[in-house]
């Protein structure tokens, strides 16, 4: 570590004692990022930020809510319309739930394409998939707290899933609910789980971050830093690139938060919650719409009811990402240099894209063969991606990344970009 | 720049195909589409109209209807005065207490109380009126697919039920309505009020104004979260053309 000591006498002092400022120097000033970084490695500093946006809205939304059967409604729309500023928490919160689906839907899918989770980024990834499964229990748990229709019906839905599981299924749905049926324990304990969780999704995305800096970002040519003149520090020309991408993506957040608050939530959960009336549809928040189609697809299969067929299809559809790492059989990163699988990634794409229509609509006519399709399609993907790596002969791979970007800069770029931070 | 745009256009088609996957495809009558003062990103409530709507619903919906969440004091925001509020809700009889003899009294409204229901309770509802409970207003244009659309289509939406529709016992056939049968009779028929600004009060006319007031009483927060919505935007978009120029300033010599 050649720190620059600090000129700072204070700096110099607490340095000393507790070495705050070494390790951003380190892991700020110092890290080495590779230089050829697109605009698809903006979503992860995006997704870390829309995690702060949701933990301090969310803490403000908590002074004013009520975790009760009988005031949760009421007390959300007290928060819109009597507590100052409250419907700008409630929209940001409610509307940061989808976005922050949208940046880690993006982020993932950049994973994907450039083969981040290959080695020696494995743990990375698989950190990552743990995330997701964290921000599905925190957002669904979240939803059922407003205590509308489709609050109170989604929680119904979902929780009674786990009856599919053998013999001791009702006992779980039970232990899960407090109760025999969704009700105020089932509330509370979700307000509980709401507020908790976020917290361990950061402590993971710690554990995620300290992975990454192990290694260092991939890129989107695949291949390793070779040297000094492969890197930039990220402060600042990732600060800034990440701070302007965060620009631009507040303007889209900001647009649909002040603009059109409602349009991917759903009117039905402006119904305070019935457990006597069932309402027409029930679906849920459009960010599980392809895991809901997944779960409603599958017909029976030999013994196994469709019901517990669904389930165990929903679940694996992520679980399998646990093994994303050993299934590519591809030495290859990033699909840039793999003529077949490129398009077998965006097949993938567009099937969950098809999942998710499905997903909107009643298992009716041809949706139903849609969704097998889709849902057989999925599981497919991932044995071809194993067969795939074992025919495709990749592209030549670039000697090294500042070689890459040399080639296709068109000589723009000095041979020695990589000075030290002399920036003004 | 090419790239922030190809991201900007991926967050989009996101956006719109999470949307287009949430339509429904029912084949339904499609539902009257007309102009709001409140639509687009600077609309308002129209406060004339919402003042007619509020008479509409004082007048008409308020017999069985319940406004539950919104306060008598509120009503400022559709432009009456604090004294003109004040001799509304002096106008309403509420039950308060208990008073030191421990029993509960009735006294006039004060604009910090809440709109009085038209029923004690469910059952009371249910009891006279044939069983069928009518909603709070307070959410429905918001609690509705079709929003204001979708209540002034219920609204204007009364026909004789086609040949073949078995319409159930004191059911009336609405083309709006989900399952077009619908407990409620036709509330409005046109000249149901008098206004005072001279309006003349047709059924299309008096739609409009109680779905404007009800559409404000979903949200009296929109004024307000549109207009801090476009400075907001002003800000974020000059701030993020000074992050773009700052990024080719420190890219320039990687580049």
């Amino acid at each position: 570590m050649a720190a620059p000591p600090a000129q700072n006498k204070i700096v110099r002092w607490i340095d000393h004692r507790l070495p705050i400022f070494a390790f951003m120097q380190h892991e700020l000033n110092e890290y080495p990022t590779p230089k050829n970084l697109s605009y698809w490695w903006n979503f992860g500093s995006l997704a870390g930020i829309m995690l702060v946006i949701m933990i301090v809205t969310g803490i403000f939304l908590a002074m004013d809510y009520t975790p009760h059967v009988d005031y949760a409604f009421d007390s959300v729309e007290r928060i819109m319309r009597d507590v100052n500023y409250g419907w700008l928490m409630r929209y940001v919160h409610m509307n940061g739930a989808s976005f922050f689906f949208i940046v880690v839907y993006i982020h993932l899918f950049r994973g994907l394409y450039y083969g981040s989770y290959k080695e020696p980024r494995e743990l990375l990834w698989m950190l990552g998939v743990v995330i997701l499964l964290l921000m599905m229990a925190t957002a669904f748990m979240g939803y059922v707290l407003p205590w509308g229709q489709m609050s109170f019906w989604g929680a119904t839905v979902i929780t009674s899933l786990f009856s599919a599981i053998p013999v001791v299924g009702q006992s779980i749905v039970t232990w899960l609910w407090g109760g025999f049926a969704v009700d105020n324990p089932t509330l509370n304990r979700f307000y509980s789980l709401h507020y908790l969780l976020p917290f361990v999704i950061a402590a993971v995305v710690g554990l995620h971050l300290i992975a990454l800096h192990q290694h260092g970002s991939n890129n989107p040519l695949g291949i390793d830093r070779k040297g000094p003149q492969d890197s930039i520090p990220f402060h600042p020309y990732y600060t800034v690139k990440d701070t302007f991408g965060l620009g631009v993506f507040l303007i889209v957040f900001v647009i649909v938060v002040f603009f059109m608050p409602n349009l991917l939530g759903d009117a039905q959960n402006y119904v305070r919650a019935n457990p006597l009336q069932t309402p027409p549809e029930i679906v849920p928040e459009w960010y599980y719409l392809p895991f809901y189609a997944m779960l409603r697809s599958v017909p029976d299969i030999l013994f196994i009811p469709a019901k517990l067929a669904g389930v165990i299809a929903m679940f694996s559809s992520i679980f399998i990402l646990f093994f994303l790492p050993w299934i590519d059989s591809s030495k290859v990163r990033s699909a840039h240099f793999r003529p077949i699988y490129k398009w077998v990634f965006w097949l993938l794409v567009i099937d969950c894209f098809v999942l998710g229509y499905v997903g909107a609509h009643r298992p009716e006519g041809w949706y139903v063969i849609v969704g097998r399709v889709a849902t057989l399609y999925y599981f497919l993907h991932f044995f071809l991606m194993w067969l795939i790596g074992k025919i495709e002969r990749p592209l030549p791979l670039p000697t090294s990344i500042s070689a890459a970007v040399t080639a296709k800069g068109g000589g723009r770029m000095a041979p020695a970009a990589t000075r030290p931070m002399e920036k003004p | 720049m090419r790239k922030p745009a190809l991201i900007a256009a991926g967050v989009a088609g996101l956006l719109l195909g999470g949307a287009a996957a949430g339509a429904a495809d029912d084949a339904e009558p499609p539902l009257p589409k007309l102009h709001w003062s409140f639509d687009g990103p600077f609309g308002t409530f129209d406060r004339s109209a919402a003042q007619r709507g509020f008479q509409i619903y004082e007048e008409v919906c308020s017999r069985c209807h319940s406004l539950g969440l919104l306060h008598y004091g509120d009503l400022t925001g559709i432009g009456y005065s604090e004294d003109e509020v004040k001799a509304i809700a002096s106008t309403k009889q509420v039950t308060d207490g208990p008073n030191d003899q421990g029993e509960m009294f009735q006294r006039p409204g004060r604009p910090a109380d809440k709109f009085v229901a038209p029923f004690p309770n469910e059952q009371a509802a249910r009891a006279a009126l044939n069983g069928a409970l009518p909603p709070d207003l307070s959410l429905i244009v918001k609690a509705l697919d079709g929003g204001p659309n979708q209540v002034f289509g219920i609204l204007t939406g009364y026909r004789d039920p086609p040949p073949g529709f078995k319409l159930g016992d004191g059911m009336y056939y609405n083309l709006h309505f989900a399952g077009h049968q619908i407990a409620m009779p036709p509330p409005l028929a046109g000249s149901d009020v008098t206004y005072a600004d001279g309006t003349k009060p047709t059924l299309e006319q008096e739609s409009q104004d109680v779905v404007t007031f009800l559409a404000w009483a979903a949200e009296p927060t929109m004024e307000e979260r549109k207009y801090t919505g476009t400075k907001v935007l002003i800000f974020l978009v000059f701030m993020t053309g000074l992050l773009f120029g700052a990024k080719r300033k420190i890219w320039a010599d990687v580049h």
